[in-house]
């Protein structure tokens, strides 16, 4: 299907892209999960905040140990890094080649599909979400981010504008079930150290080690020998 | 809304809509049905276009998007070793996929890649017909050409 009707901003600064986002407006980074719900009539925003033309925030870069991920940096940029390898093993099961070289790692975030790899891989790694509106800046924990289906504490008026990721731990892993190799996940975890982000698991990504709290029984027996 | 987009190096600037979808926008706007429409949420890769060199899928992209910026569609590829491979393998059966793929193959160019992973570079592309063994040997032999 087609999109319904909206108005279209491309504000070239982060500060007209927050002075317009408001009940009404959704705003576009990469577009590799909105502009489907939008072609599907799923989601009918009034006005589109279109934030590509607004330069200086697609950045991946390494700052004081911690790394630093920029609103409009693309998934692609995660493929190479070396010390992040849990987001490297992550962003490996996300979509395909051509929606990884347009989708964003914020927009992943932002978006909060409970079956996505990177959620559960910031939330392994202790994220800090910058996250700012025309009024503030306020820094969100991963604990405190995704709090439902499809549903982080991002208000209407406010803008994931960098992910920073604390330095990695020794040990990591990353799990997934998928009928196909880029398809939604079935089942899978995140793991950094002591901390196991599980996914697909219910309404958005678990920080648990006890699988008890996974219902369905093939999931938990996946996740069971798959982390052994 | 005016926008102005190079499409295999020549300028087309036509009025649209801000709904318009890029793949919408090549193929009705501008008349280059080469670029075929699956799926329309970014599943099958039919749709698949550069945008500045790197596929992307022109149904997740909407035109206004790519204002000033440059596209390329499988009418802008120059018949070659990719297409000669595809051809001798028998790459394709109904052909419907076959734009996405040869738009995402020849960004690829220039690597030196096994089968798993030309397998994983077009494993956003999706063929009803083939069983893809053909295509990832066409694609061997273009990218070892």
């Amino acid at each position: 299907m087609k999109p319904a009707r909206f108005e279209y901003a491309a504000p070239e600064s982060l500060d007209e892209a927050l002075g317009l986002l408001d009940e009404g407006s959704k705003a576009l980074a990469g577009g590799q999960s909105l502009v489907p719900l939008l072609n599907f009539r799923l989601a009918r925003p009034e006005r589109l905040v279109d934030l590509n033309r607004i330069p200086g925030c697609d950045h991946v870069r390494e700052e004081g140990g911690s790394l630093r991920i920029g609103m409009l940096a693309r998934q692609v940029q995660l493929t190479e890094l070396e010390a992040w390898p849990l987001l490297r093993d992550a962003v490996d099961h996300v979509g395909h080649p051509q929606t990884r070289n347009r989708g964003t790692v914020c927009g992943s975030a932002a978006h909060a599909d409970p079956a996505a790899e990177l959620p559960a891989a910031l939330l392994a790694l202790a994220a800090r979400f910058h996250v700012r509106s025309a009024s503030g800046t306020r820094v969100v924990a991963a604990e405190d981010f995704f709090v439902g289906y499809l549903t982080t504490v991002l208000e209407p008026d406010e803008l994931l504008v960098e992910i920073e990721v604390p330095p990695h731990p020794p040990q990591w892993r990353f799990v997934e079930y998928a009928r196909t190799h880029g398809d939604w996940a079935m089942v899978g975890a995140a793991v950094a150290g002591d901390r196991t982000a599980l996914f697909a698991t219910g309404d958005r990504p678990r920080l648990t080690r006890d699988l008890a709290v996974v219902d369905d029984p093939w999931k938990r027996a996946f996740l069971e020998e798959a982390l052994a | 809304m005016r926008v102005s987009v190079e499409i295999n190096g020549r300028p087309y600037e036509r009025d649209v809509e801000p709904r318009t979808l890029l793949s919408d926008f090549v193929r009705h706007d501008c008349g280059l049905t080469g670029t075929h429409v699956g799926c329309e949420h970014g599943v099958c890769g039919a749709c698949t276009v550069q945008l500045d060199g790197v596929p992307v899928r022109s149904c997740l992209l909407l035109a206004v998007q790519a204002d000033g910026r440059s596209v390329r569609t499988v009418e802008g590829l120059e018949w070659g070793p990719l297409q000669e491979a595809f051809h001798a393998h028998h790459g394709l059966q109904c052909g419907f996929c076959t734009p996405g793929i040869l738009i995402t193959v020849d960004a690829l160019r220039g690597q030196a890649l096994d089968d798993a992973q030309i397998r994983d570079a077009l494993a956003g592309n999706l063929c009803r017909c083939t069983g893809y063994v053909q295509i990832v040997e066409a694609v061997k032999e273009a990218l070892n050409a």
